[in-house]
């Protein structure tokens, strides 16, 4: 995605599209794919970016899809404000997170990611007062068409991928990159590992909020396994594995191929996708970690990648 | 005033004590040795120098300014960076990418860096592999990548963790000339070493650790043949030159 | 004040964080000497649990039968995961890649396992596992003092086995320092192989004998695997001293706290442990890298 022209082009296309394509079927499916090309990129900035793999990020999601839903619920306020709030609070919950356990590296921050998503959960669970616990909420307003959340998601989506986008071109791409490939030798060099690890903290977990609100308000139901399970942790994670970790694109191609195949396999079984999802994540590690993007560009005539390339740096030089 | 003055620099890790009571300092423009056999605790005095342990005693002023407990990033743009002994180059970043990391952090202005980036290549001798990755190189030219990332950063004191090892001695002795060059470029540089020769064809004062503490300290002459020195190092005779 | 039931408190939290012990030691052997963590860790203590539940059900036996069952079949498991998985990812794809991988793997087994198996929470008869003795007003559960003695005797031989066999001394030759060992004649790739096996082989078991206290179900191993690790936290990482007391001392928080917590917040006691152990003392009790 380096020309210009060719993004608006796409977005442009993107904008069209419901006008041209009417089945609520496809439509559905299209918000769903931008919903985790949106979740994968965020995860994507955190953990193929800087390095700090995360399976704890459905608790931001939750965050955002019961904020909304329970102001709107108990005193009526406007899901886009509802949106906005649940981000900031999943903002504020990712700092003592992340100043919490970044001090721990590599595969137990990883852990501690998935403890703290079990804490979230577990409290949401058990607080049925506010959160109506295990029965969840239902959202009996109309919000409106699919159509009209089609774009809602779109404009979601490409406020995320120009924010990321410019996280990543900036001066900030070499130091997410130096932060994964060798934390002390960054820091040695003057990049402030920390700080930075809990800026793209926030600002994933800012974006994954959204599409949580997003997603509560789109089903108009939700419950704790709903959201805060680890289910929409690993579809962040395929989504992003299968086009390549690291890499910009990776995240959007790994939503267009995983959601049409999620939803034909959605009704065979109710553990069919986290199964495939799964049987994904490992069939990709082991045979094409780089991703399909990066193989892409490998084959054709790009410098071969290494797994979770961070080959975006070279494009901004 | 001393560009870097440290005092009673004392670090200990359960019961071993691995710096003692160090004090040295440092002079604006000079080429430091700090010498002494293995396990002197020559390696954790950079660590401590440059935040990545906290010293249990003493202090450290560089630049006027004590560094208190200053993490390592916000000492390096203080102006006082390290080099690993262990290689640590981005292994998927190209070579130019990987001194621009240390250039970015000293400047936001992309055509600064881009040309801290290229002066410090050049500087190195690595300018026509910047489009390399890290593993195409060899060990002498990873120790170069390693330096140029460092200077890149524009410091005024360079910390050297044993740069000559593992090259030959052609290779060393243009070494010796490049940290001539360097340090005539305005860097003042500390390195730690075990090849003799080169610390005393190129280093202006030297300072010996045994046990992490000070056992001799001065011009490179006088060191050779201070009794302590030679007893440190068990009567070993090093290469002279 | 009633001290009888802080006791029992105590007395259950010892036991049951003996089996805790054993889950950390697997997951803190792997990790001091691969330095990766198995993310699927709790599905192999999940597949132990489901062993010993079938081997019940439908043939009659008993743990024992189970736990010699599983010492060969998961230590031949965990072989080859590093083998065909683990060790290949590694070499191309890195520390992040055997997370990555071993995450999948753990949703992949997980959801398998809800496939085969069914969502239903399963347990062993209660007729067997209330059995209890009582010495001074305590109960003492038949099934947990076995598990206690077993894990106990379990630990002992992976002590043993650490200290005094070469296989062993390899490990933790290669757990405090990799180059080294490698330079002197470690082959690093099987050490790496054994510590796996062994590992699994202990997630394996103490699955075994954790099936008449804890309800059985696919997605049973997250718990697991989260309490083995906020136990490798509270031990200090890479201590194998540590795993063993943290597990014990856990056992024995989580059993305490439980007297004043209502049960659906039971679960989180353990993560605040964790969060005060990151906030207080991130080393843990006996830091890191002493095996």
């Amino acid at each position: 995605m380096r020309k210009p022209a060719l993004a608006v082009l796409v977005v442009i296309a993107l904008a069209i599209y419901p006008l041209v394509v009417t089945n609520h079927f496809f439509l559905h499916l299209s918000i769903m794919a931008l919903m985790y090309a949106l979740l994968g990129m965020s995860w994507n900035l955190l953990g193929g970016y800087t390095g700090q793999i995360s399976f704890g990020h459905a608790a931001f999601f939750g965050t955002g899809a019961y904020t909304s839903t329970i102001l709107l619920l108990r005193y009526g306020i406007s899901p886009w404000v509802g949106m906005l709030v649940g981000a900031v609070l999943a903002v504020l919950l990712s700092l003592p997170l992340g100043w919490l356990t970044f001090r721990l590296r590599g595969p137990y921050f990883a852990l501690s990611t998935l403890a703290f998503a079990e804490v979230v959960r577990v409290v949401v669970y058990n607080w049925d007062s506010l959160t109506g616990g295990g029965d969840g909420l239902n959202i009996l307003t109309d919000l409106g068409g699919i159509v009209r959340f089609y774009y809602i998601i779109l404009a979601l989506t490409v406020v995320g991928v120009l924010v990321m986008r410019g996280c990543v071109r900036s001066r900030w791409g070499y130091f997410l990159n130096a932060i994964r490939e060798d934390e002390d030798a960054a820091e040695a060099l003057g990049v402030p590992a920390t700080r930075m690890k809990l800026i793209v903290l926030a600002i994933s977990a800012f974006f994954v909020a959204l599409a949580g609100s997003f997603f509560a308000s789109y089903q108009l139901y939700i419950n704790p396994d709903l959201v805060y399970e680890s289910q929409i942790s690993v579809q962040m994670i395929v989504v992003t594995v299968v086009g390549g970790v690291g890499t910009f694109e990776g995240p959007i191609v790994g939503a267009l191929l995983i959601v049409p195949l999620s939803e034909y396999f959605r009704g065979l079984s109710p553990v069919a996708n986290p199964l495939i999802y799964g049987l994904f994540i490992v069939i990709f590690m082991m045979f094409l970690p780089e991703g399909i993007v990066s193989r892409v560009r490998s084959l054709l005539g790009r410098r071969t990648p290494a797994v979770t390339d961070g080959r975006q740096v070279g494009a901004s030089v | 005033m001393s560009l870097l003055q440290v005092s009673g620099l004392t670090r200990r890790f359960g019961g071993l004590v691995a710096v003692n009571r160090l004090d040295f300092a440092l002079e604006g423009g000079e080429i430091l040795g700090l010498i002494g056999p293995n396990g002197a605790g020559k390696t954790t005095v950079f660590s401590l120098l440059t935040g990545f342990l906290r010293p249990d005693h003493g202090h450290i002023i560089f630049d006027g300014a004590r560094l208190g407990s200053l993490p390592p990033h916000k000492i390096c743009l203080r102006g006082m960076v390290r080099t690993f002994q262990n290689l640590k180059p981005f292994p998927r970043l190209t070579i130019r990418e990987n001194v621009m990391v240390g250039a970015l952090a000293r400047t936001a202005d992309r055509e600064l860096a881009a040309r801290y980036v290229a002066e410090s290549l050049e500087m190195m001798g690595l300018t026509e592999m910047a489009g390399r990755m890290p593993n195409e190189l060899p060990i002498g030219h990873l120790k170069l990548l390693e330096m140029a990332k460092a200077l890149a950063t524009r410091p005024r004191l360079l910390l050297l963790d044993e740069p000559y090892a593992g090259l030959t001695p052609a290779e060393g002795s243009h070494f010796g000339d490049l940290l001539l060059r360097i340090r005539n470029s305005g860097v003042t540089i500390c390195l730690i070493e075990h090849v003799m020769r080169f610390v005393m064809a190129i280093c202006d004062r030297i300072v010996v650790l045994h046990h992490g503490e000070k056992i001799a300290e001065g011009k490179a002459a006088s060191v050779a043949n201070d009794p302590a020195v030679i007893k440190a190092y068990l009567g070993k005779a090093y290469a002279g030159s | 004040m009633k001290l009888i039931p802080y006791l029992q408190a105590v007395v259950n939290g010892l036991l049951v964080g003996s089996l805790y012990s054993v889950i950390a030691m697997g997951l803190t052997i792997i990790f001091g000497v691969m330095r990766v963590i198995n993310m699927a860790h709790g599905e192999l203590i999940m597949l132990g649990m489901y062993v010993a539940f079938w081997m019940f059900t439908l043939f009659k036996l008993g743990q024992v039968a189970s736990l010699l069952m599983c010492l060969p079949l998961f230590l031949v498991l965990g072989a080859g995961i590093y083998r065909g998985m683990v060790n290949r990812v590694e070499r191309r794809a890195g520390e992040m890649g055997t997370l990555l991988v071993t995450a999948g793997l753990s949703y992949l087994v997980a959801n398998a396992a809800q496939l085969v198996w069914k969502a239903d929470y399963r347990s062993l008869p209660a007729a067997l596992t209330t059995r209890s003795w009582f010495l001074g007003g305590i109960s003492f559960n038949y099934s947990l003092m076995w598990a206690f003695l077993a894990a106990a005797m379990l630990t002992a031989a992976t002590y043993l086995f650490l200290i005094y066999t070469d296989a062993g001394r390899a490990i933790r030759a290669t757990a405090q320092d990799r180059e080294a060992a490698a330079l002197m004649g470690v082959q690093i790739h099987r050490t790496n192989m054994l510590a796996f096996a062994l590992g699994t082989a202990l997630a394996g078991m103490a699955g075994v004998l954790l099936t008449p206290v804890f309800y059985v179900y696919p997605y049973v191993g997250r718990v697991f695997l989260i309490k083995a690790f906020v136990v490798v936290v509270l031990g200090g990482m890479g201590s194998v001293l540590g795993a063993s007391l943290g597990g014990l001392l856990f056992g024995v928080m989580e059993s305490v706290a439980s007297l004043f917590i209502s049960s659906g917040y039971r679960e989180a006691v353990g993560l605040v442990v964790f969060l005060l152990v990151l906030l207080f003392k991130p080393s843990g009790l006996f830091g890191r890298s002493r095996f």
